[in-house]
């Protein structure tokens, strides 16, 4: 892992940036690639050669069980975690990210299950937290509210009464949107949800799921953490199912079913093929295949 | 929404959009929901307003309409001796100690974390200060007498804040420590003398001090000064809010700011006007504003706009909210909890200045287990949360005024002290329980479904 440290993007925040036509080129050259992504804490193996691609414009579904490794896989991207072996590639050079601000600043961000959001702060406030503009050395609050409707508008959030309002008062949906909005403000080019849907009624969920594909719109790579297969077969474009630490299946939607995914989640293999009429075609989910080699490590 | 995207730059994205998108992303949203905060009119403001307050939301409101029934009641049983100008003025430079000490703690108190040694650094600054200016002895400039006593007093708040923020030893436990050192502090400083006094006439730097809260700016100079301030307040208030409806942002309707801005020069014109009328003795003309009305306006002014409009105070609120979103956000919570706990201590000294001025000295009878409490009381009966991210520093000079006012009153009425103990723990009580109950209603009621 001896490389370049990430190069500079730029930090300067944005409304998200509509990217047209990228998403479509995505599968040569993914955003991220991992290879052979390994972690152990201790004796405990949590990754054994983890290859994943996300591409931009791409939703990509990571399902698994408890246990998988979904989380630790997240946060060596978010840069929490460092993995013992293996590469990042993102862009096409190979990074070490080493901390969650050299995440940020090659455009990686990351919405945890709890959002992170201070419930007595207003969505601006929020939005900005950590990030504040100045204006000879006080709080810029013009130009923070702006860019805060600009980002909003662009992702079509629309509901929330006032841009003021405190977030404790707002309704799980529109919180996990201000958490996206959040994370897509500053020229990020990487979202990863984790379990964005789970806690959310039906009307909100199905919010927040227009609001990944509204991503995907925007040329956006994004990564949804989900054990609910409903939505990930609403909005996700590819999946990727970790069976303890081992990617067991990559592959296009359409060559997935949810008995497919189930079978792969659950016991790491599956031996039904799509069982949907007028797939002609379509290739077999991958099988895990080399991934499995070279798990022993000293 | 679409009041904010007629002028947005970006508004081009939205076109990009496919445009089936739009009418299906409308039927999920109920489009209409009213923007409360966003009312265009006079009425349409109030009555947003109104709904706020049924669903709990009340901000100031219930102090002062606490306030105004304290004084009316208290008016009514003491026979027209309570809104005597020379008892307000009274009650006000004996609400001082309370409103500073409740700043004090409102700097913690919105961390979720508590000061309960302010009162014996009060004392502790007040004895410094006081010391310093004693003739025979160290007679030091006023200013620089000043001076010190707050960098003493910040340092110890640095301390207490350093063992919280650093080595994670709850607040409660440390500031009881230090408490009890800075009781005992106090009496090593004034150990000798037991008392001392600055109320010398003839010693310039004792004099200047005396007449922080005992001298009064002259009746013309106060009206001129209320007056520039007036003018200065009602102009940056008015361009401020206009200015942001103008560019689309979020802001009260301009009969709003306008009632605002009266409310304010009004209560300005009552203070002075009051303060104004001759309240001495047959013998002696005393009218004017007392000096540290204009100084304690400058303390609260500065630590509002520290709290409300720089990234420290922004950082405040945040921990006080959600501390592991602020630590992922990237601000240094150790940094931001040791200056809290240095800015409670540095304030509680200016209150220790304070109450040297108002009894012309002090002495080893300072009860500063009882005047933290009563700070504590201050901020929260102002509506300042215990649990942390709520509250401003303004709360803590309505809730000082109130616990004043009890005291004021029942003195007047020449009831015990034990009673205005007893008093001022109900008001307490009743001020915790309508923040509880208003913030059940607030969660409860103004959620807005989609």
């Amino acid at each position: 892992m001896s490389t370049p440290s990430p190069g500079p993007a730029s930090p300067a925040p944005a409304p998200v940036p509509a990217r047209p036509g990228q998403g479509a080129a995505a599968d040569g050259a993914a955003l991220l690639r991992l290879r052979g992504i390994e972690k152990h804490f201790g004796p405990v193996q949590a990754l054994h050669g983890v290859d994943l691609d996300l591409p931009a414009g791409k939703v990509t579904a990571l399902c698994g069980d408890n246990g998988a490794g979904k989380s630790v896989l997240t946060k060596t991207i978010a840069g929490i975690h460092q993995p013992d072996h293996g590469e990042i590639v993102w862009e096409g050079r190979r990074v070490h990210i080493r901390t969650p601000r050299d995440a940020a600043l090659l455009g990686i961000e990351t919405v945890y299950q709890d959002l992170a959001l201070a419930d007595n702060l207003d969505i601006v406030q929020n939005m900005f937290l950590g990030r504040e503009k100045l204006n000879r050395r006080l709080l810029d609050e013009d130009a923070m509210e702006r860019l805060a409707v600009e980002t909003l508008a662009s992702l079509h959030v629309t509901t929330v009464r006032s841009i003021r309002q405190p977030v404790a008062s707002l309704s799980g949906g529109q919180r996990q949107a201000v958490a996206v909005a959040k994370a897509v403000m500053w020229n990020s080019k990487l979202v990863m949800l984790d379990e964005p849907t789970a806690a959310l009624g039906v009307a909100q969920t199905r919010m927040v799921l227009d609001l990944v594909k509204r991503l995907k719109e925007h040329g956006l790579a994004v990564m949804v953490i989900s054990h609910n297969l409903n939505d990930v077969f609403e909005v996700a474009d590819r999946i990727a199912v970790l069976h303890l630490g081992h990617k067991v299946a990559e592959g296009p939607i359409e060559s997935f079913d949810r008995e497919i995914v189930v079978d792969y989640m659950t016991s790491g293999r599956s031996t039904r093929q799509v069982a949907e009429v007028g797939a002609a075609g379509r290739p077999p989910a991958e099988p895990a295949g080399g991934v499995r080699d070279g798990q022993s490590r000293g | 929404m679409a009041r904010v995207g007629d002028e947005l730059t970006s508004g081009a994205e939205l076109q990009e959009l496919p445009a089936e998108e739009v009418p299906e992303v409308i039927d999920v949203v109920a489009a209409g929901a009213p923007p409360e905060l966003v009312a265009q009119t006079l009425g349409g403001y109030l009555r947003a307003w109104g709904r706020r307050i049924r669903g709990g939301d009340s901000g100031a409101l219930p102090v002062i309409f606490a306030l105004a029934v304290i004084a009316v009641a208290f008016e009514v049983w003491t026979g027209g001796l309570f809104f005597s100008p020379g008892n307000l003025v009274n009650l006000f430079e004996a609400s001082l100690v309370f409103m500073t000490l409740g700043m004090a703690e409102i700097f913690v108190l919105l961390l979720g974390e508590i000061d309960l040694s302010a009162g014996y650094v009060l004392a502790v600054g007040a004895g410094i200060a006081g010391l310093l200016v004693q003739k025979p002895g160290a007679d030091l400039p006023w200013w620089l007498a000043v001076v010190i006593a707050l960098l003493c007093t910040a340092v110890t708040g640095g301390l207490w804040g350093t063992l919280v923020a650093r080595l994670h030893l709850p607040s409660f436990v440390v500031t009881l420590a230090g408490l009890l050192i800075m009781w005992g502090v106090m009496l090593v400083i004034l150990g000798n003398a037991g008392a001392i006094s600055i109320s010398s006439p003839i010693l310039t730097n004792q004099h200047v001090l005396y007449e922080f809260v005992n001298g009064e700016v002259p009746p013309l100079a106060g009206w001129i000064a209320l007056a520039v301030l007036a003018a200065v307040f009602g102009t940056a208030v008015w361009t401020r809010d206009m200015g942001r409806r103008r560019r689309g942002l979020v802001a009260p309707p301009p009969g709003v700011t306008l009632v605002k801005i009266a409310i304010a020069v009004l209560a300005g014109v009552a203070v002075v006007a009051i303060c104004n009328v001759n309240r001495g003795a047959v013998t002696a003309v005393v009218e004017g504003v007392p000096w540290v009305v204009p100084i304690v306006l400058a303390v609260l002014f500065l630590w509002m706009m520290l709290l409300q409009r720089t990234r420290f105070g922004r950082y405040v609120y945040a921990i006080g909210g959600n501390p592991d979103a602020a630590r992922r956000a990237g601000v240094s919570l150790v940094r931001v909890r040791t200056w809290c706990f240095v800015l409670a201590g540095l304030t509680a000294g200016f209150a220790g200045i304070v109450y040297l001025s108002w009894q012309g000295g002090t002495s080893t009878n300072v009860n500063g287990g009882e005047y933290v409490l009563y700070g504590v009381a201050a901020a929260v009966i102002g509506g300042t949360s215990l649990f942390g991210g709520r509250g401003k520093v303004s709360q803590a000079v309505l809730g000082g005024l109130v616990i004043g006012a009890i005291y004021n009153g029942l003195y007047l009425q020449g009831v015990q002290v034990q009673w205005q103990l007893i008093a001022t723990g109900g008001v307490l009580l009743a001020a915790v329980l309508i923040d509880t109950l208003s913030r059940r209603g607030a969660l409860t009621g103004s959620v807005t479904r989609m």
